[in-house]
């Protein structure tokens, strides 16, 4: 099968006021159709930017390289702004994070949610109201033809993301990027929608790139994880693979933080992982994650590899699989 | 194992060192061109103004009826008169120092009268909200309402034009955007958890409204004051252009240039050098106020 | 919709209400009127008789619930100086200052608009720097120095537009200039940091992601939010252009109501005066109420409740 979207290299660099920010420092992955992809990672890891890079949604002065960006064979860096917005919307559509604000509240949903169609299929409005209708309803939404005059802010946050989704639908994309798509919203909303993007990802057999900070998110819905820091990829694999085989400090971190009912005892600390990420302005040697690493040694202060165990699975650190391992079931007894 | 984690030569954010605020601040000062400019000038008719009564080259008020509108002295005029004479023969020079004392009182005066009572109307109907705001919000609308250079013209020429008329009258009338500003201003301070915190440990209002409100609106008070002192002395201007101002034989710029408009075709210089004069100042005021939000809050630049 | 427009009206006739009566006390602020009208050659007893005759003698209230009660049915009672009704005169003079007013505002929304929008798209650029230079130079060009500035390059050195009157288009055209451009610059930067405010909002960037084209993003999306806080501030400079008006008309003999009052002012001529500052004040209240229902209509947010 033919990858959606191939990426290799890419880096993203923002001028700032003390030199360079290297926020994306050389990542690769790939998805394939009908695939959820989730990238994990802390806020400022680089996560979103390169979702807004693979969209060109970066400001201008962001520069962004990479050996490969491909979309179902194209080359997205080649492509002119006006070629990029005919691809936008259409074939790859994005869900943001903020409900509430994402929506222009001057314009009905209807409108809002008709727009991509009317402007990339070149239909009838009568074509794309029954398409936004039928959308609405297969996000959930009750009423579905009345709600096309409503405007935002008539509705709540967790039906504003699905008129979101929706929208992202629209054009039946061959992609669908979602940023956070639950962050914002209330706990019990958020299963709904993470459900409902799943069933739709199958539905529409689209690739799904989901980007979070949370491995609960991930454990339910992902195939492929990514997990990024500092800018880098650290360690990606299956979700099998990374839960039940955690290789980098990083991820065994993380999925020690989560509580597991039952096993976790009542009262005891979860685990955390000292220490702050280090800056990204100006060149980094070596491990990024050293200053909160165990395990670190002196070969990390300039080395940082990265081991492909098998296409699709590998981790980046100066350990042997072994290794890592014992250094896993360590911080797990701690 | 979390115990001891060496440092291992990675730069945190913190490790950058930067310039320390006091730095920061120099360098935004230094950097702003119009800030330097707009102070350069104010500075300037600052000393002007003050220092007339040493500086200036002849008397103000002393009419030399023979030696009339004579020309500057890139002109057909003399060195001893380097701006010319008006149509009276007083010294132009002079009198434009001394109409500097004038626009400046004005603008001062006038702008603490109208901050005194805006800023109390303001910060009031912002921090007790309800009743209050209705009220302040009401008083607002009707005084914008009103059309401030024809009800000014009218009062001061009812009551008879004087300086202390003018600065009264401005004041009285200019207060509207220092209540608009400082109300929303305050709002937002209101809602902020330190006030929260501070009426919790059971601090009194006038406390909470001196040492935590009001610290935290100066800055937009200090750009709001810039603004209304560069409106009274361009609304003093116009007042005493009309005829309905300062009234002669005083130094008003506004009053000069009526004075020159008689000579408009043939003596143009009249009326643009107290022009320039006016507009130099107002200019100066605005791009130090403009200046002041910059530097003191640059995360609202844009 | 209707319980807002409501709203709006009530609190428009408590505003028109207030300033009536402000207006009114214009009267009594110095001089006592019954002596302005009888001029200075008057005897004590002339003056009785005047004080009578128009009723001066009455308590303030009494006088003020009639003079307002006439005002409503058009009646500002009669000129001291010209002995016409001031209903007539402001009749005669008040077109002119209206064809001013629109004339000015359209000019500054016209210059301002899309230069704050061009400025906004491209932050920093020579355009945007240009901008804020005419922006900066307007806030503190006195507008009647700027007339005359006028009036010497168009009317005198180069002779190419009349500079006193009424009869032509043509006169019109350096008191628009002048009239307009001191309400540009607000117009301006409001437009501009409107704009850039929501250029950086979630919503444009929603719409770029759906592929939309620039024009669309920039027109549909960004401008319609970014004009609504614009709509009252033009509409607050119509009215404060009027009331600024009497140093333009004055200036340019303009014979509109501006220029009236200003005479009348210098004649102690009371009733037009207060006439005239009324209409102004109401002129104004109508139109920020105006304005408050086209925002109403612009913004669905307070339009569907």
């Amino acid at each position: 099968m033919s990858a959606v979207l191939e990426i290799s290299g890419l880096t993203v660099d923002i001028p700032v006021a003390a030199g360079d920010l290297h926020a994306v420092r050389g990542i690769d992955f790939s998805v394939d159709k009908g695939e959820t992809l989730c990238i994990v990672g802390e806020s400022g890891c680089g996560k979103s930017l390169t979702s807004l890079s693979i969209m060109g949604l970066l400001p201008k002065r962001a520069k962004i390289n990479a050996d490969k960006m491909q979309f179902t064979g194209t080359d997205l860096l080649s492509l002119k702004e006006r070629e990029l917005a005919a691809i936008r919307g259409n074939r790859m559509a994005m869900i943001f994070q903020e409900p509430m604000t994402s929506l222009n509240p001057a314009y009905t949903i209807g409108n809002q949610l008709m727009e991509p169609y009317l402007r990339h299929k070149k239909s009838s409005d009568k074509e794309a109201r029954e398409r936004a209708i039928y959308l609405l309803e297969r996000v959930g939404i009750t009423a579905a033809a009345s709600r096309l005059s409503q405007y935002p802010h008539q509705l709540s946050g967790g039906l504003r993301q699905r008129v979101m989704i929706a929208m992202a639908l629209m054009c039946d994309p061959e992609l669908i990027i979602a940023d956070e798509p639950t962050t914002a919203l209330d706990v019990t909303i958020q299963a709904q929608i993470l459900h409902l993007l799943a069933e739709l990802r199958n539905e529409f057999n689209s690739a799904l790139i989901l980007i979070t900070h949370d491995l609960g998110v991930v454990a339910r819905v992902a195939d492929k994880v990514a997990v990024m820091y500092a800018g880098k990829i650290v360690e990606a694999g299956t979700v099998e693979e990374i839960f039940n085989q955690p290789l980098h400090p990083y991820t065994q971190g993380l999925i020690n933080c989560i509580p597991v009912p039952g096993k976790t005892a009542r009262g005891s600390r979860l685990g955390s992982i000292p220490g702050i990420v280090p800056t990204l302005i100006g060149d980094i040697k070596g491990c990024s994650f050293r200053n909160r690493c165990g395990f670190a040694h002196d070969a990390c202060d300039t080395n940082d590899p990265f081991h492909t165990l098998n296409p699709g699975r590998g981790y980046r650190c100066t350990l042997d699989v072994p290794a890592c391992e014992a250094n896993a079931k360590e911080l797990a007894s701690a | 194992m979390t115990t001891t984690i060496a440092n291992r030569g990675l730069p945190a954010a913190e490790d950058i060192v930067g310039p320390t605020p006091g730095q920061q601040m120099r360098r935004r000062i230094f950097g702003h061109y119009g800030l330097l400019f707009g102070g350069t000038i104010l500075g300037i008719m600052f000393l002007m103004a003050i220092l007339a009564p040493l500086i200036a080259p002849h008397d103000p008020y002393l009419q030399e009826l023979l030696g009339r509108m004579q020309q500057p002295v890139w002109m057909s005029g003399s060195w001893d008169h380097i701006l010319g004479t008006d149509h009276l023969g007083r010294d132009f020079l002079t009198r434009l120092m001394y109409g500097a004392q004038i626009s400046l009182l004005i603008g001062f005066a006038a702008a603490l009268i109208s901050g005194v009572i805006g800023t109390a109307l303001g910060v009031a109907a912002g921090y007790f909200g309800g009743r209050v705001d209705m009220v302040v919000t009401f008083l607002i609308t009707v005084r914008l309402s009103m059309p401030v250079v024809l009800v000014a013209l009218a009062v001061v020429a009812l009551i008879g034009g004087s300086l202390t008329v003018v600065i009264s009258v401005l004041g009285l009338l200019l207060w509207d955007r220092f209540a608009v500003v400082m109300r929303s201003a305050t709002m937002q301070i209101r809602q902020m958890d330190y006030v929260a915190a501070a009426k919790a440990v059971g601090c009194s209002t006038p406390r909470i409204l001196l040492t935590e409100i009001l610290p935290n609106i100066v800055n937009s008070l200090i750009v709001v004051v810039t603004l209304e002192m560069a409106h009274a002395i361009l609304l003093e201007a116009a007042l005493s252009f009309l005829g309905m101002g300062v009234q002669p034989p005083m130094p008003s710029w506004g009053l000069m240039v009526s004075e020159g408009k008689e000579q408009i075709y043939f003596e143009a210089w009249m009326i643009t050098i107290p022009g320039i004069a006016l507009f130099l100042l107002v200019l100066a005021i605005n791009l130090v106020g403009d200046g002041i939000r910059d530097v003191t809050a640059p995360e609202h630049r844009n | 919709m209707l319980v807002y427009t409501l709203k709006r009206l009530f609190l428009a006739f408590l505003v028109a209400l207030t300033v009536s009566a402000i207006t009114f006390s214009l009267t009594y602020l110095a001089s006592d009127p019954a002596t302005a009208m009888a001029g200075e050659t008057a005897s004590d007893a002339d003056i009785e008789y005047i004080r009578t005759l128009y009723g001066f003698d009455r308590p303030i209230t009494v006088q003020y619930l009639e003079w307002a009660g006439r005002a409503i049915q058009g009646d500002f009672g009669e000129s001291f100086y010209f002995k016409l009704p001031v209903s007539t005169l402001l009749f005669e003079r008040l077109p002119v200052s209206m064809i001013l007013g629109v004339c000015a505002i359209s000019f500054a929304i016209i210059l301002s608009i899309p230069l704050g929008v061009l400025a906004a798209i491209r932050p920093n650029s020579f355009l945007d720097r240009m901008a804020l230079g005419i922006s900066v130079v307007g806030q503190a060009m006195p507008s009647f120095w700027l007339a005359l500035l006028l009036i010497l390059i168009f009317g005198v050195n180069l002779n190419l537009l009349p500079i006193t009157g009424s009869e032509t288009w043509k006169h019109f055209i350096l008191p628009t200039i002048v009239l307009g451009y001191y309400a540009t610059p607000a117009i301006m930067r409001l437009t501009r940091t409107g704009m850039l405010e929501v250029l950086g909002s979630d919503y444009i960037r929603t719409a770029r992601a759906k592929g939309l084209s620039l024009p669309v993003i920039l027109f549909k999306h960004a401008l319609r939010n970014a004009v609504i806080p614009v709509v009252s501030l033009a509409a607050v400079q119509f009215g404060f252009m009027l009331g600024g008006s009497i140093v333009i008309e004055s200036i340019f003999a303009l014979h509109g109501a501006g220029y009236l009052a200003w005479e009348s002012i210098g004649r102690n001529d009371l009733p037009v005066v207060q006439a005239v500052v009324l209409v102004f004040s109401l002129f104004y209240i109508v139109l920020t109420f105006l304005s408050d229902l086209l925002n109403a209509w612009l913004d669905p947010r307070i339009r569907v409740g």
